[in-house]
């Protein structure tokens, strides 16, 4: 076997493990959707499952793409991701809260009440 | 805070580079219609909000500063990308768990971070490592944060995150 047929299907198979890793955390994130108890802890498991899962199954598709200008997209995509995402989250969990969805029971401690009450009132 | 011309042009500049790679990359054609029509309106966003991206904080002296501190944000994600996968990792085993083993709480801390950027910074990466959710941030830079273990939110309160992010913005206060 000639050595640029060795190093592309090393970089196949690598590809695979990145894309079957992914797929493995987004499986993991829709798991914990169904088996959390309320909104917050539902946001904990989706949100960050789902961002380091789209940056594994992207790497994999940049991996396969090679050095194009379409994986500089995709990087950029992850980019984007990765800022975005956790943002979202954020929005998310103090929106639920402001509006009056309430943490479970099995929550602890809870600091943020009197905040909440404080700028609802 | 006092900004002189020198810091305006930088900012513009830089603005305006990073702008036009962005353009040349997303468009991927290169022929002199697109790339001037690319420059021009790089020209325009990059004369207008400059300051939005490039911020005028009392750190940014030379060009070698914002180098430096460009280097240092790259050496911090990489750090942060070894925290996401690692916890991941964590919260994974809680979901796989059959007795799925979380202790959800919300706790507060206080920062003193200079200044928005950094707080943001360390907002979205407290949210981006798994187990912990930014909730609010509050005038008094108090952060309320969601946690989905009380063990998390014990590492979190050690302050390893908050003193690497101060480390970046260190001389920006």
């Amino acid at each position: 076997m000639m050595l640029p047929d060795i190093v592309s299907v090393m970089l196949d198979i690598t590809s695979i493990i990145f894309l079957f890793a992914g797929v493995f955390f987004f499986m993991a994130g829709s798991i914990g959707l169904n088996r959390m108890v309320d909104v917050y802890t539902r946001l904990h498991a989706t949100t960050k499952c789902d961002t380091l899962g789209q940056a594994l199954v992207l790497i994999g598709v940049m991996l396969y793409e090679g050095w194009t200008l379409v994986s500089i997209k995709l990087f950029l995509i992850i980019v984007f991701v990765l800022v975005t995402n956790p943002t979202a989250a954020h929005a998310l969990a103090k929106g639920a809260y402001l509006y009056g969805v309430k943490p479970c029971d099995q929550t602890g401690i809870d600091m943020y009440k009197e905040r909440a009450e404080e700028m609802l009132s | 805070m006092v900004r002189n011309a020198k810091q305006d042009k930088v900012g513009i500049l830089l603005t305006f580079i990073i702008m036009f790679v962005l353009w040349a990359v997303l468009s991927t054609l290169f022929d002199i219609v697109h790339l001037s029509l690319g420059a021009l309106c790089s020209l325009l966003v990059a004369y207008f909000s400059y300051d939005l991206l490039i911020r005028p904080s009392g750190s940014v002296k030379h060009v070698s500063d914002i180098l430096r501190n460009s280097l240092r944000f790259f050496m911090y994600t990489f750090w942060l990308l070894g925290q996401v996968i690692h916890s991941n990792i964590d919260v994974v085993r809680i979901v796989l768990d059959p007795k799925l083993p979380i202790s959800p709480q919300i706790i507060k801390f206080n920062s003193d971070l200079p200044h928005d950027v950094a707080l943001a910074t360390l907002a979205n990466s407290i949210t981006l490592t798994p187990g912990t959710l930014t909730l609010d941030i509050d005038e008094n830079k108090t952060y309320y944060i969601h946690c989905l273990t009380k063990r998390q939110g014990d590492q979190l309160l050690e302050g390893d995150m908050q003193a690497r992010v101060a480390a970046i913005y260190g001389g920006g206060s």
